[in-house]
């Protein structure tokens, strides 16, 4: 019976870690803004491509 | 080139106004320099990608002169809007209400491609502002901003923004914290209760007591720092001895807490703790639900976000940025057109026109001459001017209305709210049954007075009570918000339900100041209009942005010469033919005067054409507002000569009270009397002239078109064109009244029930675990509901606002 202990205060013990790091989520400001991200995430890669459309006509 | 094509009016490749296509580039039409400017731009750094995210939507181009932002390089200004400082690193937010689509956060972010300088640049949405880290040695801050500008997003400077930028989530951010650890906390000792709910056997009595203590554990945290706020609230209430809602929720929950404690060290009972962490962790979700906040709205601003952060002052024989609180009376300073006047002053010119409508509501501009004082929140048209400082800018005329009493005082002081009237009774009665139940005890089996007591106390606990006014005025918020009405907070939806009297400003708020209706009484043929056009767009008076804007269709024509005569009107010349446009007496008309109206005249060669009638337009559904309001609607109150008394008569009905041409302190005066008389007073305005009567109003609503521009301190902030709503607001806000009753008699009903087993001494652990949650859930659902129910009928005609 007493692994069942041990068991729950491991369980516990991981909860408590999780719940650590969405408080830490949350100071770092992950929450403020929920909407760019979505948007920012999108970027990057697409204006490189363009510029190489572009070269490729030129040539 | 001088052409001549007639082209139909296409969309703006940029902004997408109808436009009348000045300049065709690359295939594209454009509706002024400024657009064609972005899309140069943009189109240079292959990033025309813009125009093809998902969820673009357009905008129209306010220009901004690129010197405006120079005095960001003063190094006084810039220190106070820096958030980092080095030499090759600095960091800065600038707030810009243009932010509203994915192409803004894609363009804003891909900022690094105009300029290697720029490091990197973050959106943050919520809060329509964008964070650039760049490296100060190759760019400088002016730059930043003149570079914003050019694309569209010019950025608002002012200090008081950025104090409201960098505070305004932490309180929010507080209150997620302690809700994530009592959350936490009630689903392991819920996981943990589960065994006892479904009954243990005697033999496994190291676990119940592992399981126990656990749960002893993990209500700490949630005493100690979840609860908290709810008991130094009730200390704090006691100490200026009153009773607010926060009392008996306290009561509650230390009863809950230290019975439970006691059962479980003496090991006699599992204790309370799921129902009491559960109650905890309810409450703090309707606080949450009650904190919703617009971000990127400020309803606290003084006249600091009015005036612009530095001006040109005169020193050692040049002209040098400087903060505007460094002002000094006796400095000269230089202000351009358009640019606000910081201070009073004294004018140095011979002539300028100074329009005041922010001061006084007035918005024709007044003509000054050397040595006129001019005040302070006056705006320079024309002419870039020279001004002798008279008193610091904290001392003027107009800002010294902030000294005044009513921007000191705090609303809430004044008034109990229903949830607190209703608490004062409710702990009178909870109070009162605890000590006859344990009297009662006491005879009939004392051993156990001390557990019915504290029983009493802990079901007595108002968590329903309590949750009924948060989810009531904050759905009521969200529903407003959804159409275009902010309100600061959700304390305001009580107090509109109160208000029986409303009293209007005119200019900007019963007419919209920026949009009058404009004929011409004459004849024009297409290429007169067009040479008007294009007169007018090179003019920045406020009556030729609106004639400019009137002229949908477009010729194209050649300006040879141009000139600007500030407050008399244009001349230009086409085609070897003088056009003026301008007042009477610029053209040679004959002169009557027109309070009602403004006239522009126009004359080709001294040959008068007519002229241009103006006059502010009433917003839409404004009379029927007026006729839903009834005897509610009081007065009008206006800082403009009374030329428009009869068409304001007509509009209000006789019944109404008028005042004109009020100073910003008759305002705020007229609406003391008003409360002095016992009535709870809403003042509908829109300008820095009615900002004095907004604080004193109970509920001060500032009408605006453009959430982004500025609005002074208030309550509430409404859209232009929801203001023919406003009743249908009232009335949602005064049916919560009834919602919140019904709320609170199914709160009742329920602590009825619980305290009856309590007092019979049956409340067990079990009962307690199902009662307190029911009840709290019920209450929840009941009060949203019935205040969505409540919005689909009050607000039928209403459209939900798209931002």
């Amino acid at each position: 019976m007493n692994i069942i202990i041990a068991l729950i205060c491991i369980s516990l013990f991981i909860a408590v870690g999780f719940l650590i790091s969405f408080l830490w989520s949350l100071n770092d400001g992950q929450f403020d803004d929920t909407y760019s991200p979505s948007v920012r995430m999108l970027r990057d890669g697409t204006v490189k491509k363009k510029k190489t459309k572009k070269n490729e006509r030129a040539e | 080139m001088v052409k001549s094509t007639l082209i139909k009016s296409l969309p703006c490749f940029h902004c997408g106004e109808p436009c009348e296509s000045t300049s065709v580039f690359d295939g594209k039409s454009f509706c002024c320099q400024g657009c064609k400017t972005v899309y140069e731009i943009l189109n240079e750094n292959d990033l025309c990608e813009y125009y093809e995210i998902d969820g673009f939507s357009r905008m129209r181009f306010k220009e901004v002169a690129p010197e405006a932002y120079d005095y960001l390089d003063n190094a006084d200004v810039s220190a106070k809007i820096l958030q980092f400082e080095s030499e090759h690193l600095s960091k800065v937010s600038f707030y810009i209400p243009a932010i509203h689509c994915a192409s803004c956060i894609w363009l804003l972010e891909s900022l690094d491609k105009f300029d290697d300088a720029i490091i990197k640049t973050e959106v943050s949405f919520g809060r329509k502002s964008v964070t650039i880290d760049y490296d100060p040695s190759k760019v400088k801050l002016s730059a930043l901003a003149a570079l914003l500008a050019k694309v569209g997003y010019a950025p608002i400077i002012s200090l008081q923004e950025n104090d409201i930028l960098s505070d305004k989530s932490k309180n929010d951010r507080q209150l997620v914290y302690k809700l994530a650890v009592a959350g936490f906390c009630f689903g392991n000792i819920m996981l943990f209760s589960f065994p006892e709910y479904l009954g243990l056997d005697g033999h496994d009595s190291l676990l119940r007591s592992t399981f126990s203590f656990l749960n002893l554990l993990l209500a700490v945290p949630v005493v100690a720092y979840s609860a908290s706020g709810y008991f130094n609230s009730a200390l704090k209430s006691l100490r200026v001895k009153e009773v607010n809602i926060d009392i008996p929720i306290a009561l509650g929950l230390l009863a809950l807490f230290v019975r439970s404690t006691y059962e479980i060290i003496m090991s006699v009972g599992p204790g309370y703790f799921d129902s009491f962490s559960g109650l905890v962790f309810f409450l703090l979700i309707g606080r949450w639900f009650q904190s919703k906040t617009y971000e990127s709205l400020a309803f606290d601003r003084d006249f600091k976000s009015y005036f612009p952060l530095a001006v040109n002052v005169y020193v050692d024989n040049t002209w040098k940025p400087t903060v505007i609180y460094q002002l000094r009376s006796g400095d000269v300073i230089r202000l351009r057109n358009m640019e606000i006047v910081p201070a009073d002053s004294t004018l140095q010119e011979d002539e300028a026109f100074i329009d005041y409508s922010f001061v006084t509501g007035e918005s024709r501009p007044v003509a000054c001459h050397k040595d006129d004082l001019v005040y302070a929140g006056g705006r320079v048209i024309g002419k870039p001017v020279v001004l002798h400082v008279l008193r610091q800018t904290y001392q003027s005329h107009l800002t010294s209305l902030w000294n005044k009493a009513a921007f000191g005082k705090v609303h809430e002081s004044h008034y109990k709210k229903l949830i607190d009237r209703a608490a004062r009774k409710f702990t009178i009665v909870v109070i009162a049954l605890a000590i006859v139940t344990g009297v009662v005890w006491q005879f009939h089996d004392p051993s156990r007075m001390w557990l019915v007591i504290t029983s009493v106390l802990m079901v007595a606990c108002p968590c329903a009570l309590a949750l009924a006014a948060p989810f009531t005025y904050g759905s009521i918020l969200r529903e407003f918000g959804k159409r275009g009405f902010y309100l600061k907070n959700s304390d305001v939806v009580e107090r509109i339900a109160n208000i029986d009297t409303v009293v209007f400003d005119k200019t900007g708020t019963i007419t919209n100041g920026n949009e009058p209706s404009s004929n011409f009484i004459g004849a024009l043929t297409a290429e007169d209009e067009a040479c008007i056009k294009v007169m007018t767009g090179a003019s920045l008076h406020p009556l030729s942005k609106i004639i400019e804007r009137s002229i949908g269709r477009y010729v194209e024509v050649e300006m040879n010469s141009f000139m600007e005569i500030p407050g008399r009107g244009l001349i230009a010349e086409f085609n070897g033919r003088q056009y003026k446009v301008g007042s009477a007496a610029f053209v040679d008309a004959p002169h009557t005067a027109h309070l009602e109206q403004s006239r522009v005249f126009v004359s080709v060669d001294d040959d008068i054409l007519g002229f241009y009638a103006l006059n502010a337009r009433v917003r839409p559904g404004v009379s029927q507002m007026i006729k839903a309001l009834g005897q509610k609607c009081r007065a009008l109150v206006s800082g403009d000569g009374d030329g428009d008394r009869d068409a304001m008569m007509n509009l209000f009905g006789s019944s109404v009270e008028m005042l004109f041409t009020q100073t910003p302190e008759d305002k705020m005066n007229y609406v003391e009397t008003l409360q002095n008389e016992g009535k709870k007073v809403m003042m509908v305005g829109d300008g820095l002239n009615d900002s004095g009567a907004l604080k004193q109003s109970d509920v001060g609503v500032a009408v605006c078109d453009d959430t982004g521009i500025f609005t002074p301190a208030c309550d509430g902030i409404i859209t232009g064109n929801q203001i023919g709503f406003l009743h249908d607001f009232m009335a949602l806000a005064k049916s919560s009244n009834f919602i919140l009753r019904s709320a609170f008699a199914i709160s009742f009903s329920y602590n009825a029930v619980a305290l009856s087993f309590a007092m019979a001494g049956h409340l067990t652990p079990l009962v307690a675990a199902i009662l307190m949650p029911l009840s709290s859930v019920s209450v929840v659902v009941f009060s949203s509901f019935a205040v969505n129910l409540a919005a689909r009928t009050h607000f039928s005609r209403i459209e939900f606002i798209t931002k």
